[in-house]
């Protein structure tokens, strides 16, 4: 199974080697050269330094063989775009596509595109953390204000 | 008209300066602080500072109305693409023209259904084109609705198509002549014009034409 991971930052390069790990041949594209330094010194998989609009770096990464794309660049739009351009020019169902606005996630993600959305499973995870944290300030002072 | 412009640069804020003394409603998104406040200077509450490409900034700005145009002319080709998909397929805007700022990005407007796109960059490379002395095809203009494209084409003294008429030439299917130019005078191409070398024909065809228009006329 083939994968090509645009935008090799944090959140790109670990989901590259997770993969790698797993038995997947995984391409990184990014437009620093010096982002192939977080793949780690025995990243065995490819790398293509590009703008991920570029639809020839998309096929250097070998994107037309592509099984799976990532999209995680650090910008919004660009993921937006050019996820519909790997899924629509070049076929490739299984693109996620990070998008950190949720506004602009569920409307691309209504449109059928895959989409991620960090701020989102942030938003639940921290609400959901508060919600069932033990010490709660509040509770602790009301009961000091009901003693006698 | 309701005009919804996103992108206050040179372009953006000049096309809000017309409109507004055409008498036209709009309004101007500008992202940049600095650039923004000169805008505000001189547009007033009709711009406004954010980002194009956040939901709650276009709808603020109207697009809920929905505008009867909006043009998408910020420096950033991946904002101009979301802000019209956004503006026709979310908010039911007829019409949206986008500014494509590298040519390169075209094929992925087109690819998205954006259109009409402009492009200076690449009008400027079909202006240069124009004017280099090479015989061959020159494109001067695509009509993306028709599915059309204007074409320009020198007929040297190898053309095959030198000393005929246009009836006689084989000209592919979705291929007409339209006019000739000879020695600074334009005629309408008709049967019985004859093709002379140094004459510059104007051609309309059907894109994909052009290799058999260049071998009826130029035999390349």
């Amino acid at each position: 199974m083939q994968a090509i991971i645009i935008g090799c930052g944090r959140v790109g390069s670990t989901v590259a080697k997770r993969l790698a790990s797993e038995g997947w041949h995984v391409t990184a594209i990014d437009e620093k050269e010096s982002a192939l330094s977080r793949l780690g010194e025995d990243w065995t998989g490819g790398f293509v330094v590009g703008h991920g609009m570029d639809t020839d770096v998309l096929r250097e990464a070998g994107i037309e063989e592509g099984d799976g794309v990532v999209v995680a660049t650090d910008g919004d739009n660009t993921n937006i775009v050019i996820g519909q351009v790997a899924q629509k020019r070049f076929g490739i169902d299984c693109t996620v596509v990070r998008i950190l606005d949720p506004a602009r996630a569920d409307f691309y993600a209504q449109r059928g595109l895959r989409t991620v959305c960090p701020t989102s499973t942030a938003i639940d995870v921290l609400t959901e953390a508060v919600r069932t944290c033990e010490v709660g300030g509040p509770k602790e002072a009301s009961v000091q204000v009901a003693r006698p | 008209m309701y005009v919804l412009i996103a992108g206050g640069g040179k372009a953006g804020a000049n096309v809000m300066r017309t409109l507004l003394r055409n008498g036209h409603e709009a309004t101007l998104i500008e992202q940049e602080r600095d650039r923004f406040e000169r805008l505000e200077a001189e547009f007033e509450h009709q711009a406004m500072l954010g980002d194009a490409t956040e939901i709650f900034v276009l709808e603020k700005a109207g697009i809920r109305r929905p505008p009867d145009l909006v043009l998408a002319l910020t420096g950033d080709d991946e904002d101009n693409m979301v802000i019209c998909q956004l503006a026709k397929e979310k908010y039911g805007v007829q019409k949206v023209i986008a500014r494509v700022n590298d040519p390169r990005n075209q094929p992925h407007f087109d690819l998205l259904g954006i259109s009409p796109t402009v492009c200076a960059t690449s009008s400027i490379l079909g202006l240069v084109e124009h004017e280099v002395p090479e015989h061959d095809l020159v494109h001067l203009l695509e009509l993306r609705k028709e599915n059309l494209e204007i074409v320009e084409v020198q007929i040297d003294k190898n053309s095959p198509s030198a000393g005929k008429r246009v009836e006689k030439l084989a000209l592919p299917e979705g291929a007409r002549l339209i006019s000739v130019m000879r020695d600074g005078q334009a005629e309408i191409a008709v049967g019985s014009t004859e093709l002379l070398e140094g004459d510059q024909v104007l051609a309309i065809l059907e894109p994909g034409k052009e290799d058999e228009l260049r071998r009826v006329l130029l035999k390349r």
